[in-house]
C-alpha cells in the first residue's frame, strides 16, 4: 500500500521536491498538500516583473491545477496547518480538516519581518511576500500617489521599481549608509544608488524609521531625526524569518529556523524540513538555488534513492531590475590576508572587484558589465589559482589565454559542469547536452527540457549564447520574434508581404515565403487565414480547415466537448418574444445551463454538437443571428438605457450601440472586439475598459479605446469628441478598419496601440479627413462579404458534415 | 483482421477529421493534405479534449482544449508534453475508408 506524505507549504521548495519525487518514486506515496496561500504553486521571484507589469501571473505559475490532478496529488488551497500531532501522526487545518500522514513535510517558508514601530498595522502598510501583497500593491498604485519602501536590499528595491513603472512617487528608506549593504561594498552600493535615482526614485540613506504616522490609515513614515515623509502607501521589505512557529509548536527542535541534518530531517524522524524555513548547518537560505537543492535532498529521502546529502555553497545575487546589472557573490568584505583587483569605468558606469585569498577568488561584486559572472563563479568554486592570469583576471574571460573579445569564445570556454543557471542548477554541459540529443532550436525548448533560465531568467544571455554555439548558424535568434517555429518571419513582415507580392492563399504564403513546414501548425494558419480574409475579402474562400474550432463550427468548445450557443441581442435589448423562443430551445434540447454574459447576451451551455444546427434552425425562426460569443471579430456592444429612459442620459446610447452593431457584426478582427456606448458619464455600460468605448455628453460623443478587462486591466484612452452619430460611427469604424489591418493575429486593441502610439492613431483618424475616409470605405467593402449569419448557413445545410459521425460501427458486436 | 467499413475518403475534408461512433466512444479518423488517413481515440491523453475537433498540420493534430500537439502516426504528444493515444488501423481501398475492428472488440472483452 502506499504511504501518506502530508506537505505543510506549496511554495517553490516543496514544489521542486514533489517533481524530483514523482520522478523518482511515482507511486510510492499518496500526496497531500495544505497550501495557506489560496493558489497553486508560482515562481516567487517573478513577483517582482508582475508588479513591475513584465509578466502577467498567469506566466510565472509553475504547476496549474491540472498537474495536481494529474498527478492524483490532493491540494488544499487556502488552508493553514494550525497543529502537529506527532503521536497520533496528524495534522489539522484551520478548516477544521485532519490528515494522517507516514511522513510529513513542513515547507512554511518564511515571514517577512516588521518593525515593530507604531502605527505597523495601519492600513496601506504592506508587506512582499506573496501575490496578495503585489496585487495590493497594484491597488494602491492605481492612485498615482506617493510610496515609500522601507529596506534597501533586494526585495525593497524590486518593490520600489516596480511601484515607479506603475506611476508612484516612490522614496526608497535604507538604515544603513549604502543599499544592499549585505551584497556589495560601499563602492557598488553608491553606483546602484546612482542607477536606482536615474530612474526617478528617491533614496534616503541612514534613514531610521520611528513610526508610521496616519489617522486611520497611512498617511506617512516619522524618522527618529524628526523629518516626516507623506505617503499612502508603506511597504515593509527589511528582510525575512523562517516561519517555524508551527514546528516549534510541536516540539520539534528549532534554533532559528527547523533544525534539520543534512537530509532534512528534523528531530523527529518521521518529519522532514525544507525551504526557506530550515536551518541547515547553521545557515537558513532566502534564495531559490539552495532551496532547489534541499529539494532534491528531499526528494532523494523520501524515495529511499540515493544518498544524498546537502552541501553548503555561495549564491550570486542578482537584482531583477530591467536596466540595473549587478552580481554579486561569495565573501567581499576586507581583511589582511586578502588581496582585491578593482576596475572601474565612471562614464561606463562599470565597476568590478574581485576579492583574493592565497590566488583564489573568495568573492566578486560586478555592476554595470556582469557577463563575466558566471565565469568568476565557477573559478571560486573550484578554488583555481589565478596567479597565471593576475594582470588580466579582472577583465574578464575574454581577455585569458589570448582568446578574441567574442562572447561567445567566453562561452566556449566554459568547463562542461560550469554552472549557467543559477536557480535551478543547471550545468553547461546538460543544456548543450539537451540541444544536441533532443534537437532543441528555440530558448522556449531549452526551458521546456532543461528548466535553464527558466526561473529568474538572469541566465538567459548565456543560454542563448549556448544555443548558438552548439547550433552554429542553424540558431537565429532573429531579433523579431517569428510568428511560430514554421517560418523564421514575424508577424509583421508576414502581412507585409502579403500586401507586396499579392499573396492570396495559404499555400502561395507557404511557398514564396519559405515556410519550413508542409502545412503550417495550429499557431500559423489562423493567423495567416485571418490576414488574408482582412486583405483580400472579395478574392479570399476562408479556409475552415484552418480555423480553430470555435469559429469553424460557430459556437464554443467546452471542457467536456460540448458547445455552447449565444445568440446575438442588439445592443442588449430583448423581448418577450426572443426570451420566449429562447426558454423553448432550452426546454425542447434538454440545455442543463442558461446563464447571463458580461456582454448583456444569454449563453446557452451544454449543447451537443450534433444538436448545434437544430438549435440555430429554432433561435432562427425567432429571429435571432450568431452572437459570434466565439470569434475574433466583434463580440458585443454593451448599452445603457440613455436618454430614452434615464433622468441622466445625454445621448440615446442604446439606439447608437445597437446602430454601431448593425453595422459592424460579423467582421473578423485580429483578436476578439468588445464595444460599449454609455449615455452620460456615470458610465453605467462600463465604456471605459472595453477596446472601443463611447461616452455620450452634453456636447456629443467621447470615443474612447484602448481599455482592457481580463488578464490585463486598464482605463481607456480618449481618441477625441465628436459632435454627432454620424461621424461617431465613422471614427469608430475607421480606428477598427485600421487595428484590423495593422494588429498581429490575437493582438489586442491597446496591445497594439501601445506599439503603434495614440497620438499615430489620432494623427490618422481624427486629424487626416481623408485617411479616416478611406479605412472607413475598406470596412464597408469587406462587409458586403463578411455579414452573413454563419448559424442560418449551417441551417441550409453547409459544413454539413461537421455535425455529425461519418459511421457508426461495433455496437452490434458489443450487446451480443 | 476484421475491416470495417466506415464510409469514404471524400467524406473527410482535407486537413480535417471526421468521428467514428463505437459503443466504447468515439474515433478520430483524420485525413491529411497529402491524403494520408490516420484514426486514432477521440481523446487528448492530456485532459480528454476532442482531437477529432483540433487543427490538422502535417500528420499531427493540435487539441482544441490546451494546445497538445498529437503524432497521428504513432498517437504519442508532440513537443515537450507526454503522453499517447491509442491509434487505430486504416485500409484505404481505393476510395473506401475500413478500420480494423478487432482491436475494438478485444479492448472491450
Amino acid at each position: 500500500m502506499s504511504e501518506k506524505l502530508v506537505i505543510i507549504g506549496n511554495g517553490m521548495a516543496p514544489g521542486r521536491m514533489l517533481e524530483h519525487l514523482l520522478e523518482a518514486a511515482p507511486d510510492r506515496y499518496v500526496v497531500t498538500i495544505f497550501n495557506a496561500e489560496p493558489r497553486v504553486n508560482y515562481d516567487r521571484i517573478m513577483l517582482s516583473p508582475v508588479l513591475s507589469g513584465e509578466k502577467a501571473f498567469e506566466e510565472i505559475v509553475i504547476h496549474g491545477d491540472g498537474w495536481y490532478i494529474k498527478h492524483g496529488i490532493t491540494l488544499y488551497k487556502g488552508h493553514r496547518i494550525v497543529a502537529i500531532d506527532r503521536n497520533a501522526k496528524t495534522v489539522t487545518s484551520d478548516h477544521g480538516v485532519t490528515e494522517s500522514y507516514d511522513r510529513l513535510v513542513i515547507a512554511t517558508g518564511s515571514v517577512p519581518f516588521i518593525i515593530p514601530v507604531p502605527g505597523k498595522d495601519l492600513p496601506g502598510v504592506l508587506s512582499y511576500r506573496d501575490l496578495d501583497d503585489v496585487n495590493a500593491m497594484l491597488l494602491a498604485a492605481q492612485s498615482r500617489a506617493t510610496a515609500i519602501v522601507i529596506g534597501g536590499g533586494l526585495l525593497g528595491l524590486e518593490a520600489a521599481a516596480g511601484l515607479k513603472e506603475r506611476g508612484m512617487d516612490v522614496t526608497v528608506l535604507h538604515v544603513m549608509p549604502t543599499l544592499m549593504e549585505r551584497q556589495l561594498d560601499p563602492a557598488a552600493g553608491y553606483l546602484l544608488q546612482k542607477a536606482v535615482e536615474a530612474r526617478g526614485i528617491k533614496v534616503m540613506t541612514k534613514a531610521n524609521t520611528k513610526a508610521i504616522v496616519g489617522n486611520g490609515k497611512v498617511e506617512g513614515v516619522e524618522l527618529t531625526d524628526g523629518t516626516i515623509i507623506p505617503a499612502t502607501l508603506v511597504v515593509m521589505a527589511v528582510g525575512i524569518r523562517p516561519n517555524s512557529a508551527l514546528a516549534k509548536d510541536a516540539g520539534l527542535e528549532v534554533n532559528r529556523g527547523i533544525v534539520v541534518d543534512d537530509r532534512m530531517r528534523t528531530s523527529d524522524p518521521a518529519i522532514m524540513a525544507l525551504g526557506e524555513c530550515a536551518e541547515v548547518g547553521g545557515h537558513v537560505y532566502g534564495l531559490v538555488a539552495p532551496l532547489y537543492e534541499m529539494a532534491r535532498v528531499a526528494a532523494a529521502g523520501l524515495a529511499d534513492g540515493e544518498d544524498r546529502r546537502f552541501v553548503h555553497s555561495d549564491t550570486p545575487t542578482k537584482l531583477k531590475v530591467t536596466g540595473i546589472d549587478l552580481y554579486s557573490l561569495g565573501d567581499f568584505a576586507d581583511g589582511e590576508d586578502r588581496e582585491e583587483i578593482i576596475l572601474r569605468d565612471a562614464s561606463a558606469g562599470i565597476y568590478k572587484r574581485v576579492v583574493l585569498q592565497d590566488n583564489r577568488i573568495i568573492g566578486t561584486v560586478l555592476f554595470g558589465e556582469t557577463a563575466d559572472g558566471a565565469w568568476f563563479n565557477d573559478l571560486k568554486k573550484k578554488a583555481t589559482d589565478i596567479s597565471e592570469m593576475r594582470d588580466t583576471l579582472i577583465f574578464g574571460q575574454a581577455f585569458q589565454g589570448g582568446a578574441s573579445s567574442d562572447p561567445l569564445a567566453a562561452v566556449a570556454a566554459l568547463a562542461d559542469d560550469a554552472e549557467i543557471c543559477g536557480c535551478n542548477g543547471v550545468c553547461k554541459g546538460k543544456i548543450t547536452g539537451a540541444i544536441t540529443a533532443k534537437g532543441l532550436t528555440a530558448l522556449d525548448d531549452v526551458r521546456a527540457h532543461t528548466k535553464a533560465s527558466a526561473s529568474c531568467g538572469s541566465c538567459t544571455g548565456l543560454v542563448e549564447q549556448l544555443l548558438k554555439l552548439t547550433l552554429g548558424d542553424a540558431y537565429n535568434p532573429a531579433a523579431v520574434q517569428p510568428m511560430c517555429g514554421c517560418t523564421s518571419l514575424g508577424h509583421d513582415d508576414v502581412r507585409r508581404l502579403i500586401k507586396a507580392k499579392g499573396l492570396k492563399t495559404i499555400p502561395a504564403i507557404m511557398q514564396e515565403l519559405e515556410w519550413k513546414t508542409s502545412c503550417g501548425c495550429a499557431k500559423c494558419r489562423p493567423a495567416l487565414n485571418y490576414y488574408l480574409v482582412c486583405d483580400w475579402p472579395d478574392q479570399y474562400a476562408d479556409d475552415y480547415q484552418s480555423r480553430f474550432i470555435n469559429e469553424r463550427v460557430h459556437a464554443n468548445i467546452q471542457k467536456d466537448g460540448t458547445y455552447s450557443v449565444v445568440p446575438r441581442m442588439w445592443g442588449g435589448v430583448t423581448s418577450a418574444g426572443e426570451l420566449r423562443a429562447i426558454a423553448d430551445v432550452v426546454d425542447k434540447f434538454e440545455i442543463p445551463m442558461v446563464k447571463v454574459t458580461g456582454g448583456q447576451r444569454i449563453d446557452m451551455l451544454g449543447i451537443r454538437k450534433e444538436d448545434l444546427p437544430a438549435v440555430w434552425a429554432d433561435l432562427g425562426k425567432a429571429g435571432f443571428v450568431s452572437g459570434h460569443a466565439y470569434a475574433k471579430g466583434l463580440r458585443t456592444v454593451k448599452t445603457c438605457v440613455g436618454s430614452d429612459w434615464c433622468r441622466f442620459g445625454t445621448q440615446d446610447s442604446t439606439g447608437l450601440g445597437i446602430r454601431i452593431e448593425k453595422f459592424m457584426w460579423g467582421s473578423w478582427t485580429p483578436a476578439k472586439v468588445k464595444m460599449a456606448v454609455s449615455g452620460c458619464p456615470r458610465n453605467c455600460a462600463e465604456a471605459t475598459c472595453k477596446d472601443v468605448g463611447v461616452v455620450c455628453v452634453d456636447s456629443g460623443y467621447e470615443i474612447h479605446f484602448a481599455g482592457a478587462a481580463g488578464l490585463d486591466i486598464r482605463g481607456t484612452e480618449v481618441l477625441g469628441l465628436v459632435k454627432t452619430e454620424d461621424e461617431a460611427l465613422e471614427v469608430i469604424v475607421a480606428l477598427v478598419q485600421m487595428y484590423r489591418e495593422q494588429a498581429r493575429y490575437l493582438e489586442r486593441i491597446y496591445k497594439w496601440a501601445k506599439r503603434i502610439g495614440t497620438a499615430e492613431i489620432k494623427k490618422q483618424i481624427l486629424d487626416d479627413v481623408e485617411k479616416r475616409r478611406a479605412y472607413f470605405e475598406r470596412f464597408v467593402f469587406s462587409q458586403k462579404f463578411a455579414q452573413v449569419d454563419p448559424w442560418s448557413e449551417r441551417v441550409s445545410g453547409k459544413d454539413k458534415h461537421e455535425f455529425r459521425p461519418m459511421a457508426s460501427v461495433g455496437f452490434a458486436e458489443a450487446a451480443e | 483482421m476484421t475491416w470495417t467499413p466506415i464510409g469514404s475518403l471524400s467524406d473527410i475534408p482535407p486537413r480535417g477529421a471526421r468521428c467514428v461512433a463505437t459503443p466504447q466512444g468515439k474515433i478520430a479518423v483524420f485525413r491529411t493534405a497529402d491524403d494520408q488517413v490516420y484514426a486514432i481515440d477521440d481523446h487528448c491523453p492530456h485532459k480528454g479534449g476532442p482531437l477529432s475537433q483540433g487543427i490538422v498540420h502535417g500528420a499531427a493534430v493540435t487539441c482544441p482544449l490546451h494546445n497538445w500537439v498529437v503524432s497521428l502516426e504513432t498517437g504519442k504528444a508532440l513537443g515537450a508534453d507526454e503522453g499517447s493515444v491509442r491509434t487505430i488501423p486504416v485500409r484505404i481501398e481505393g476510395e473506401q475508408l475500413f478500420i480494423a475492428l478487432e482491436a475494438l472488440v478485444s479492448k472491450a472483452a
